[in-house]
């Protein structure tokens, strides 16, 4: 296929271009300042490429493409429940979190309470989220890649796992910003070309695309069915685990003190938003493209579990060399969110368990970027050993876990530090660990699990006591958090929590105290 | 990381202005939070609950639901342009002076 080779160019093409920036990158990286936030240079608007880059993973263009392809609407569920996350982290997030933090979520929750308890839960919070979604997204890439350059899946899942520990190893935050910056153009870039050749078959009106795809495939694609997502309540439960899951999730968050100052990072999240508002737009016509000019049968025979609509409508409206081009677009795609993923984890290892649990706040500067080089090892190696370990399987409800699990763990504790003079230590531990838990719990005795993966009968455990009917456990482990954060707050009260907080809100607003504001890369604490 | 921030000018005014901001500025974030969240469980509560409303088929390949998503979409850009010009412009004049 003279496809293959055209798309084993891009991917060559876009290999060397992120190790030539790695290269550039690792000479830069002197600090931990550096490694974890790029020593605070990077511009908003690099910020908000970078932070489309992050987020937007394999799933928003072939996975939602792929659902809109054979159900039509309900694609758009999900584009939208990935967006209306950031307007949460806009208005009651970022301004804080740069301002109090430094290269963690931890650091704000743990500000005012006590370091190693807040620590170690958020570690176990933060560490949940980045395994679940690292392994989703290593086992879809793994057979993505097999699909797109016909690459064997382990071998797909070493040179993915072995890309983003380079990356990360030498490049550190600065090297996987530019890798999420250029993956980021050559999403948008890809997504919009895509969805105007498809328009160019309709007269450049949407509507006449949406017209054709009901006259051939019924009215029921153009209106929400119930096939994506089941359930009343399990819809809004869905809402809720992806609105204030995207808010909390480690490695967006983590951008935030990438920038020189809380202004940069507000401005940050807005281009974000509106390129992943773009994207996703984009996305649905690529979807309702590929039903009306591929068709559906034909994606599904493709394999893949209908990921490979984008690809086959490139090939269909651009060629060989557009599909070439999306293929190595869609790994472009997987290779910078794995990135991102693995320095979130390893800030969470480096920072919050080794510097501030283990030793207590005083490790040396060449320590901590020892420790922080041991831990991308550990957790790239550990990424491919589970990628591996899990091919074939169902772990698409992984990705949904871990946005469940940043919801109920990371988001209360993480708002109610900020905004609740009262939050103490323990509540902020046993909000977060509530949430990890009953995630976890619920998920477990769902039809998720109990069904698609242990293939029991519904009928057969759908009268049990233990059974939770829901897909998606927000709705009752957010809440559950958000008590649990409430009444242990009021049961211990902290003074030293409570007299910190004018303190925290002083900081909140005008940052941490500088000699010089214009001088960002000073900011240095003495911790 | 506890360092206790002493503020430039006169502590005490500064103190109640700064509180005034912060107060300020959480009271739009959080009418702002209210109104997204408003705009999307008011989309999902019809994805939910009312799915034969939300497939009304306004004119040939148009139905409500491909208006209204695209809108929420749009809404969630609007409100993050809402929230940043008015911090860049009330909000940030509120912290130089405090400065």
């Amino acid at each position: 296929m003279g496809s293959s080779t055209l798309s084993i160019g891009f991917f060559f093409a876009f290999m060397a271009l992120t190790l030539a920036i790695t290269y550039w990158a690792a000479r830069r990286t002197r600090t931990t300042e550096h490694f974890f936030a790029a020593g605070g240079q990077v511009t908003a608007w690099q910020n908000g490429w970078a932070l489309a880059g992050d987020f937007l993973s394999a799933a928003a263009l072939l996975g939602i493409a792929g659902i809109v392809t054979s159900n039509g609407f309900d694609g758009m569920i999900y584009s939208i429940g990935w967006l209306v996350g950031w307007p949460i982290i806009l208005f009651l997030i970022v301004e804080p979190l740069r301002n109090v933090g430094r290269f963690t979520f931890a650091d704000v929750v743990a500000y005012r309470l006590r370091q190693r308890p807040v620590r170690v839960a958020g570690a176990v919070g933060t560490l949940a989220v980045i395994l679940f979604y690292l392994i989703a997204q290593m086992v879809a890439t793994g057979s993505l890649i097999k699909l797109l350059f016909g690459l064997p899946y382990t071998w797909s899942v070493v040179v993915v796992g072995s890309m983003m520990l380079v990356y990360v190893l030498f490049g550190g935050m600065l090297a996987t910003t530019w890798v999420q910056v250029v993956k980021a153009a050559l999403l948008m870039g890809g997504g919009i070309l895509l969805a105007i050749l498809v328009l160019t078959h309709f007269d450049m009106n949407p509507l006449k695309l949406f017209a054709a795809a009901s006259e051939k495939y019924g009215t029921r694609v153009l209106q929400p069915g119930s096939k994506v997502v089941s359930g009343q309540w399990d819809a809004i439960s869905l809402g809720l685990g992806l609105m204030f899951g995207t808010a909390a999730m480690p490695h967006v968050l983590m951008r935030a003190y990438t920038v020189k100052d809380a202004k940069a990072a507000r401005l940050s999240i807005l281009y974000a938003t509106g390129l992943i508002g773009v994207f996703h737009l984009m996305v649905f016509i690529i979807g309702f493209g590929a039903m009306v000019l591929v068709g559906p049968e034909t994606v599904a025979k493709a394999g893949g579990g209908g990921n490979m609509a984008a690809p086959l409508l490139a090939l269909a409206v651009g060629g060989n060399a557009f599909f070439g081009f999306i293929c190595a677009v869609a790994f472009a795609t997987m290779l910078a969110v794995v990135a991102g993923l693995t320095l979130s984890g390893v800030a969470t290892l480096c920072h919050d368990v080794w510097t501030n649990v283990i030793r207590n706040g005083t490790a040396s500067e060449t320590e901590q970027l020892k420790v922080a080089r041991v831990a991308t090892v550990m957790i790239s190696i550990l990424a491919i050993i589970l990628g591996i370990a899990f091919e074939g399987q169902n772990v698409a409800f992984m990705a949904g876990l871990a946005f469940s699990i940043a919801c109920a763990a990371n988001f209360p504790s993480l708002v109610l530090a900020i905004t609740w003079r009262r939050f103490t230590t323990p509540a902020a531990v046993a909000s977060i660990l509530v949430g990890t838990m009953s995630s976890l719990v619920l998920i477990y005795l769902s039809p998720t699990i109990q069904v698609d993966i242990l293939g029991k009968p519904l009928a057969a455990i759908e009268h049990e006591w233990w059974f939770v009917s829901l897909r998606n456990p927000a709705i009752i482990s957010m809440p559950l958090s958000f008590v649990v954060a409430i009444l242990m707050s009021l049961l211990t009260p902290e003074k030293n929590a409570d007299l910190a907080f004018d303190e925290m809100q002083r900081r909140i607003l005008l940052g941490p105290l500088q000699p010089n504001i214009n001088e960002p890369a000073r900011a240095k604490s003495a911790a | 990381m506890n360092v206790v921030i002493p503020g430039n000018a006169d502590p005490a005014s500064s103190g109640v202005s700064a509180r005034k901001l912060a107060r300020k500025r959480l009271t739009v974030a959080l009418i702002l939070s209210a109104a997204m969240i408003a705009i999307y469980f008011g989309f999902m509560g019809l994805f939910a609950f009312d799915k034969p409303l939300l497939g009304t088929i306004l004119v040939p390949g148009l139905s409500l639901c491909i208006v209204l998503g695209p809108l929420v979409i749009i809404s969630s850009f609007a409100l993050c342009l809402t929230y940043v010009l008015w911090a860049n412009r009330v909000f940030d004049a509120g912290i130089r002076n405090l400065r």
